[in-house]
């Protein structure tokens, strides 16, 4: 034991000693401007910005460029919170939340915070399209063309069978936040299928990621802009014509998704603010093949949002300077 | 759940027990087996009627009251003097006091670009507490681990979960000892405490995130609140052990030597179940670390944020680099607390010589550190870590390459074995569930509660069994519930082939348990896309990624219920003539009876507990309806409901196990 704590007793010495030695080597220190940045450009009258991001890549491709370009150009202090849609909304209220920058729908959010509790307003559309609807991998389109037309399902019907459906085709869907009508369409169409809960949107990619590989027959829901369509582009199927009304009534809905104007909400406080990451929140607006290639920077390249944001900004200052002006 | 409970109490017919209580057990399979056979000739008359059936975007009354109430709060949080001088307050206490610990060690601090300590200073923080409270075998074992999460490129976001982790271990200590102790000394506050604390761990924290959020706002102190919520149970049971297992004799020579019920409290209750009360610690603080995951949906800093947004893009890789430095974490204040834990008896044991050099020595570390710190403090090479994290990187792609082969060449395998289980097992037993009558399956499960349990379990049951048709979610339910049976049944086969294994052979004990410590904290999150990619979106997917969660608790527990069969008994029956075989069947498995049914009962609750992650990878059902319920307004009420059903089957499981427990080991 006296041997052991001995030994103790020199080792503390040397890394007392080895301590001392280092801090006589100093090094740079903290606080030195050397390791700044030198003040960058901010001109302080943006303050600070708190943008929420929805877990989707096609979300964070926005949410990434408007965060650089606020703090690069306007030399705003951003703050981004990784939040689920529902919890972003709840935020406008208490002030956690500017800016939710891609909303898809969500009519029952609309009527809770901008028309009963005022405290979110619309900020137009993102310029982004989206699509939702039923998919299928390339190699299934390619073989067989005419499973594109919702007639034809009920005939492949027993070709997508799988331990969970119960003897009928299987229609996957996906994260439970999605927007979706598919048990009252595989119903109201007379469809030979049943609709199995993925549970999220990370099950459905590997689901379709999986078909295309294998050659598997799979028929999903799925959606678009997503950076997924450049690793495998999904062919989506016809289901009959979208016409205004016809998914008035949840329970009766026969036709197709709606191609949805994306936009961005904001809260009220922050629209009132005058802060020009509010017009910038405003004036932005992209193409859906903008934000796949920042999504596919992201998700593919695997680059840090800020760096994917970096390069599409550089690469498209025109665009940028439109939305600064 | 009829095989489930029946596992422990086949091996007990093996066993060599008096002949008189093979009459009366045989007299029970009876019974149990008249009940099925009932239930099942009623199953075929009357399939598919009264089911309470429930389409994914129906709801019922109560759901649509609960999403009211929701509602009612969000609109008047900013004026209601609860939330003015109650909750703010609370918000604003927990916030500063995790936004302190966060300017400590991970977040710039301000004026400053770095956290006030850097690496350097945490490293040698490290080392030296848990040389100081442990052994300087663990201390090592520290400063190796925060090296490493340095070097896999994860220091900041290790550092925000720590800061995070130990907010929510004090805060919930805070409470949690305290009650503890009360709980300990009264029978009354113990009877009351545990359904709350039942409620607590079994509650599926989705449920309780978002309201969660509209209480407390986004942020450090609402993700404090939840992983409080969720990790101070543990701490609070077993201090109250603690506080019981103090033998009665101390306490009454305390008593007779005039102290006051103050000072046998605090001289000698409290010092004399310390020990135990740092194995509470412990379990607080792992199951405060399995919160950072999902604590990371409300906006919680640190390696859960990365395991999350890998998983966006589906890369394992990242996912797994982020899960491994958790499980690093774990593993390091798992193993320190332990040694402080025992570190008294140890020095105890060693020769006081040593105890005098303790002191100058501690002095010394302390100076050490204090070193460590102002360089971390001062300069930029001591405060940020130093490299790329290449051995990040390095672990990413080597994951992705396993993955990836498992994928490509397992996939023919797992999807025959997943057809086979799910056709075999799973369907039937899920439609004899779903399809029949909600009175008849309750009918029947109140019965093998009595059968199994007693009385009392089965007006518990019957009770459960009341509650679980008010919820409106029955039929989910009892799709959760063929699920669940089923992974347990999984459990325990594994639970049994290891755990006998492991208790056999020290040195196979020795070589599992890191993995199985692994497997255990490991967020689930990382290993759900391999598995989705191995058994595809289904409910088979949801029972493995299950049974990887709590197969290693049943193994353990077996394990350790093999190793307490006294050597003598085993002696005498090789002696005797038996195989290993023999052995294991007719002497070590029923002499371990009581270790299996506590590892049935704790296989079933935390098979339960991963209800919802199964959710996520296509079992629907319960799972389904509480994610819908955090994601979507209108169906928050309906997956507050799945959240209590998921509860009440919890409670159902746990007093009939535990009373079974307590009639075979009586």
């Amino acid at each position: 034991m006296a041997r052991q704590a001995r030994q103790w007793r020199v080792g503390a010495a040397g890394i007392a000693v080895l301590g001392l030695t280092l801090t006589a080597c100093g090094g740079a220190k903290v606080g030195d401007s050397s390791s700044e940045a030198g003040g960058s450009g901010s001109s302080g009258t943006c303050g600070s910005f708190n943008l929420a991001v929805n877990p989707w890549v096609g979300y964070e491709a926005n949410a990434a460029v408007i965060a650089y370009v606020a703090e690069q150009d306007l030399g705003c202090k951003v703050t981004k919170k990784d939040l689920k849609e529902e919890i972003a909304w709840q935020g406008f209220g208490t002030g956690e939340v500017d800016a939710v920058v891609e909303n898809w729908g969500h009519d029952d959010l609309k009527k809770k915070y901008i028309s009963d509790q005022k405290t979110a307003v619309d900020a137009g559309p993102t310029g982004n399209e989206g699509l939702i609807g039923w998919y299928v991998p390339p190699w299934l389109a390619k073989e067989h063309p005419d499973i594109l037309d919702w007639n034809n399902l009920n005939k492949y019907a027993a070709e997508f069978k799988t331990s969970e459906s119960g003897g009928k085709g299987q229609l996957l869907d996906g994260d439970p936040s999605f927007v979706t009508n598919d048990e009252a369409l595989v119903k109201n169409l007379k469809l030979d299928y049943k609709v199995v809960y993925a549970g999220s949107e990370t099950a459905l990619i590997q689901a379709f990621r999986k078909a295309e590989k294998d050659k598997e027959w799979v028929i999903g829901y799925f959606y678009e802009p997503q950076w997924f369509m450049s690793e495998v582009p999904l062919k989506k199927v016809k289901l009959p014509e979208y016409e205004t009304g016809c998914d008035a009534d949840a329970e009766k809905v026969d036709c197709d998704y709606p191609v949805y104007k994306l936009d961005k909400i904001v809260s009220k406080k922050f629209a009132e603010s005058g802060s020009p990451a509010y017009d910038l929140v405003k004036n932005f607006t992209w193409t859906n093949d903008d934000q796949n290639v920042v999504a596919k920077y992201i998700a593919v390249d695997k680059m840090t949002p800020e760096a994917a944001a970096k390069k599409w900004v550089e690469a498209n200052r025109d665009k940028v300077d439109a939305w600064i002006k | 759940m009829t095989v489930a409970v029946e596992k422990p109490e086949k091996t007990r017919e093996a066993g060599p027990a008096a002949p008189v209580k093979e009459e009366r057990k045989v007299s029970r399979s009876m019974v149990v087996g008249a009940v099925l056979v009932v239930w099942l000739v009623l199953f075929l008359v009357l399939r598919g009627k009264q089911t309470l059936a429930l389409a994914a975007a129906d709801l019922t009354d109560l759901h649509r009251w609960f999403n009211d109430v929701n509602d009612s709060i969000g609109a008047n949080r900013n004026s209601n003097p609860l939330f003015l001088y109650f909750f703010n307050e609370i918000r604003l206490v927990i916030d500063t006091l995790v936004t302190f610990v966060q300017e400590l060690i991970s977040q710039p601090s301000a004026d400053r670009p770095v956290p006030q300590i850097g690496w350097l200073g945490v490293v040698g923080v490290a080392g030296f507490v848990s040389w100081a409270v442990g052994n300087w075998r663990v201390a090592l074992l520290a400063v190796a681990g925060f090296i490493f999460l340095g070097l896999q490129g994860l220091w900041q976001e290790s550092m925000d979960t720590l800061a995070l982790t130990v907010s929510a271990v004090f805060v919930a200590l805070l409470f949690a000892i305290p009650l503890g102790v009360w709980a300990g000394l009264s029978d009354r506050f113990n009877r009351i405490i545990t359904p709350f604390l039942d409620f607590m761990q079994t509650m599926p924290t989705f449920v309780y995130l978002a309201p969660l959020t509209l209480f407390f706002l986004i942020g450090p102190a609402s993700a404090t609140i939840a992983t409080v919520i969720y990790a101070a149970p543990p701490a609070i049971r077993i201090t109250a052990h603690a506080i019981r297992s103090v033998p009665a004799t101390t306490v009454e020579a305390a008593d007779s030597l005039g102290a006051t019920r103050r000072q046998a409290l605090l001289k000698v209750l409290l010092p004399m179940s310390k020990r135990t009360v740092v194995m509470g610690v412990n379990q607080t603080i792992m199951a405060a670390l399995a919160m950072v995951t999902i604590a990371a949906l409300i906006d919680a800093p640190g390696l859960g944020k990365t395991v999350m947004q890998a998983l966006e893009s589906l890369d394992v890789g990242t996912a797994f680099n982020a899960g491994l430095a958790i499980v690093v974490l774990a593993i390091v204040l798992d193993r320190v607390t332990t040694a402080a834990s025992a570190r008294e008896e140890a020095a105890r044991r060693s020769k006081n010589r040593f105890l005098t050099w303790r002191r100058p020595l501690l002095g010394a570390g302390a100076a050490v550190t204090a070193v460590l710190i102002y360089l971390s403090h001062t300069y930029i090479w001591a405060a940020e870590f130093p490299g790329e994290g290449g051995t990040g990187s390095a672990i990413s792609s080597g994951a992705d390459t396993v993955t990836t082969w498992a994928q490509d060449n397992l996939s023919g395998i797992t999807n025959a074995f997943r057809d086979a289980i799910t056709n075999g097992l799973l369907n039937p037993f899920q439609t004899l569930l779903t399809d029949s009558p909600w009175w008849l399956v309750g009918a029947a499960l109140i019965a093998l509660g009595i059968v199994f349990g007693g009385w009392r379990a089965g007006i518990t049951t019957a009770v459960c069994v009341g509650l679980l048709v008010a919820t409106g979610v029955w039929s989910d339910s009892m799709t959760t519930l063929a699920s669940t049976v089923v992974a347990t049944v999984l459990v325990m086969l594994l639970g049994v082939v290891f755990g006998v294994w492991m208790g056999r052979s020290a040195l196979v004990d020795r070589m599992l348990r890191p993995t199985l410590d692994a497997a255990q904290v490991m967020p689930p999150f990382v290993y759900l896309v391999p598995f989705l990619a191995l058994f595809g979106a289904t409910r088979f997917t949801a029972i493995v990624a299950a049974v990887v969660y709590a197969a290693p608790v049943a193994m353990k527990i077996i394990a350790d219920g093999v190793r307490n069969v006294p050597a003598t008994t085993v002696e005498a029956a090789t002696s005797a003539g038996c195989n290993t075989w023999q052995i294991i069947t007719k002497v070590q498995l029923p002499m371990a009876r009581g270790a299996l049914t506590l590892a049935t009962n704790q296989g079933l609750i935390y098979v339960l507990s991963m209800v919802v992650v199964g959710g996520l990878v296509g079992a629907g059902a319960l799972g389904y309806d509480v994610v819908a319920g955090f994601s979507q307004g209108q169906l928050f009420g309906k997956g507050l409901a799945a959240g209590l059903a998921i509860v009440l089957l919890g409670v159902m499981f746990d007093r009939i196990t535990q009373a079974a427990a307590r009639r075979t080991s009586a």
